[in-house]
């Protein structure tokens, strides 16, 4: 399980070059490129992808911020600018489904592009792992076993909330044998790591407690040897939280990525 | 005769003073700029009926969602009796739906039935708030008045109800008696036990059945001319808030037409942007609002579940989604009063922004939705705050400098972190 890619990620320009189309085109989001945790959740990605022998391309250089921190700051200007940007590249590359590595750029892409010209169908890279299991072309076979772990999955708010997906994600874990315990404030009720609305990027408001504080001691709560992200924001959120808490050594947070990835091998 | 006069008169006036604050109110939210929700109509009616009259949201807490619904039937059948009432006090005849024979028994025990639902439900929620003190119930925004407000709701609720029991005793008396008008009809379930505590003389139970009776009408026409004064607005404001509530997914923000225009225009020269509405980009007052914001307001019965599940509030943040709610109706009040005192374009030198709610509150929301899934009436406190948040980065260029930063990171480098958009695909590479 190396954390190397022992194969090439096909960017479009080389899928053009060569006159072939990819199947989907996956999104890897500013985080995935460039925060070095989420880094390993979006080889994971690829790692899954090309397990299957789906086909799918990268932007490479050529993504760019899809406009969301933008958008949820207030600055429209600098969201259209971004997306229509974005939607020029994509269309020119006739891209028809997208899978993202982030739900934020999920969202903006899914609900915010189609007014901007930009309609494709996209999926959040939890939705394409289910999908994959229902197919039957992936499994939890062949890696880590999970069985009888206990893990707690986080519902990140732009994925649960924002879009209504709570099951593809508990799907990709309910393979594992694991048992899955919830969160007392879980699915709709779930509670925001803190990151949202363009907090991520920077210092909270005078207040007793940082959120992501609040939601670790309730994830601590269910005992868990595993916490379950889908948003590399919630990730470095609830990281954060859990060394503060000094429990790093019993609990590890992943991506259901990163999850699926090693429960086959990867 | 001369009460049928007077019956007339109390309930014309009180029909006239009702419609003449409703034009306001409805003046009042036309302030706000267009908002088309005229999609979906069938989608609309049945969020709607299942939201605002089948109160499906409020089921996510059991207790007050049982307790809502029996004072909310209770209220709302219970006034089919009004309806009896009103006839019976324009005509001067008694009990006029009596002739239906035992349907007539049937709806009168079930109404009293009902009735005392809802005097134990408004008791359970009058103890809730004065004496368990329930945490939702209280924060920066429940001041005097909004708690004054909630308290005479219920009490008036209660007393409405008792002078329905003890009219009904009362009657019920005054037939077995065979006093004249008082005709045998009805089922009196609850009331029966109330008899004991009235009079015997027939006089003093006429008395006491006339000073229910029109107690009752008119506690009901002052309860009515009460509700646009009142967070009690809800009972009305439910169904349109409902119908016209946001069906697109949470996540979604509404793309700004006038950006676009000036975005496309800015990236390719030869555009020709379409007809948009002018104003400011966000909102500074209520009136950069949109009339679907403005009538969330109107809406609001200050609950608090929205603040309840709030994560900054939670937190110990300034932010309170129902605070956003209660600061835009009061300032589209001000600002209609205003308009009453001064005619259109007075300019009383406040706004939303800052008069009423602080640049702290709006930087402390994560959009993370809590509040619009927890709100029973499908209010839309984000989409405020979304706005008063344009206004502060487009036409004032204030935003926390940490925010201003990634802003320019992005502009700068197609990421909000300062990274070189040439690295950005080097995670493929190394490890």
């Amino acid at each position: 399980m190396s954390e190397q890619l022992n194969f090439e990620v096909p960017t479009m320009a080389e899928m053009i070059a060569k006159g072939e189309e990819p199947e989907i085109l996956f999104w890897v989001g500013c985080a995935g490129s460039y925060d070095e945790r989420a880094q390993k959740t979006t080889r994971d990605i690829c790692k899954i992808l090309h397990h299957v022998g789906m086909k799918y391309a990268v932007l490479g250089t050529e993504e760019s911020c899809t406009g969301d921190p933008a958008k949820r700051a207030g600055n429209e200007f600098l969201f259209q600018m971004q997306a229509m940007t974005n939607i020029e590249v994509l269309n020119a590359y006739n891209i028809k489904k997208i899978v993202t590595g982030c739900p934020h750029c999920f969202n903006t892409i899914k609900n915010e592009y189609p007014g901007l010209g930009g309609s494709y169908e996209v999926i959040h890279h939890t939705q394409l792992i289910q999908q994959l299991i229902d197919e039957g072309k992936l499994k939890a076979e062949g890696g880590e076993s999970f069985k009888g772990k206990k893990i707690t999955y986080h519902d990140p708010c732009y994925l649960g909330r924002g879009n209504g997906v709570y099951e593809a994600p508990r799907k990709a874990l309910e393979v594992l044998d694991a048992q899955l315990v919830e969160m007392k404030r879980c699915k709709s009720n779930g509670l925001c790591c803190g990151a949202g609305g363009a907090q991520m990027f920077k210092e909270p408001e005078k207040g007793n407690k940082d959120i992501n504080i609040e939601r670790i001691e309730e994830a601590l709560e269910t005992q868990p040897n595993i916490i379950a992200a889908g948003c590399p924001f919630c990730m470095t959120m609830i990281s954060d939280g859990v060394k503060l808490k000094d429990q790093d050594k019993n609990v590890q947070v992943l991506d259901i990525a990163e999850i699926t990835a090693r429960a086959n091998g990867l | 005769m001369v009460a049928q006069i007077i019956f007339i008169a109390i309930t014309l006036a009180a029909i006239a003073l009702f419609s003449y604050n409703i034009k306001k109110v409805i003046r009042n939210i036309q302030l706000g700029k267009s908002a088309d929700r005229s999609d979906q109509p069938q989608k609309r009616f049945m969020t709607m009926l299942k939201v605002a009259l089948g109160q499906t949201k409020m089921f996510f807490r059991p207790i007050p969602a049982f307790l809502h619904l029996i004072v909310y039937l209770g209220f709302v059948i219970i006034n089919i009796e009004v309806l009896e009432i009103l006839i019976d006090g324009i005509f001067g005849s008694h009990r006029i739906f009596s002739g239906v024979g035992f349907i007539y028994d049937f709806l009168i025990g079930s109404f009293e039935i009902l009735a005392l639902g809802v005097w134990v439900g408004c008791a359970v929620f009058l103890i809730r708030r004065n004496i368990l003190k329930l945490k939702r119930f209280s924060g920066v925004e429940m001041t005097k008045w909004p708690r004054s407000d909630a308290n005479y709701i219920l009490i008036s609720e209660i007393l409405l109800m008792t002078a329905f029991l003890l009219m009904n005793a009362a009657d019920a008396k005054l037939q077995v008696l065979g006093s004249q008008h008082y005709t045998n009809a009805g089922a009196f379930p609850v009331s029966q036990h109330l008899q004991n505590l009235l009079p015997n003389s027939e006089a003093a139970l006429v008395a006491i059945e006339r000073g229910c009776w029109w107690f009752h009408i008119i506690g009901i026409l002052i309860f009515l001319n009460y509700l646009p004064y009142s967070k009690h607005f809800h009972i009305l404001f439910a169904f349109p808030n409902t119908y016209f509530s946001n069906l697109e997914p949470k996540g979604e923000f509404t793309n700004m037409k006038s950006v676009t225009n000036e975005v496309k225009a800015m990236l390719d020269s030869s555009f020709t942007p379409e007809e948009a509405e002018p104003g400011r980009f966000g909102a500074k007052d209520v009136n950069d609002l949109t009339w679907v914001n403005l009538m969330n307001a109107y809406t609001c019965t200050e609950c608090g579940r929205c603040t309840s599940v709030c994560p900054a509030n939670i937190t110990g943040k300034l932010l309170s989604p129902r605070k956003i709610m209660m600061d835009t109706r009061d300032r589209m009040e001000e600002v209609g009063k205003n308009i009453d005192k001064t005619g259109n374009g007075f300019d009383d030198g406040k706004s939303l922004i800052d008069n009423y709610i602080s640049r702290e509150e709006i930087w402390a929301c994560t959009s993370c939705n809590a509040c619009t899934e927890a709100c029973p009436i499908n209010i839309d406190p984000l989409a405020i705050i979304t706005e008063l948040r344009r206004y502060a980065v487009m036409e004032e260029s204030q935003s926390p400098a940490s925010i201003n930063a990634m802003l320019g990171n992005i502009e700068n480098n197609g990421a909000p972190w300062k990274y070189s958009p040439a690295d950005r695909f080097n995670w493929a590479k190394e490890s």
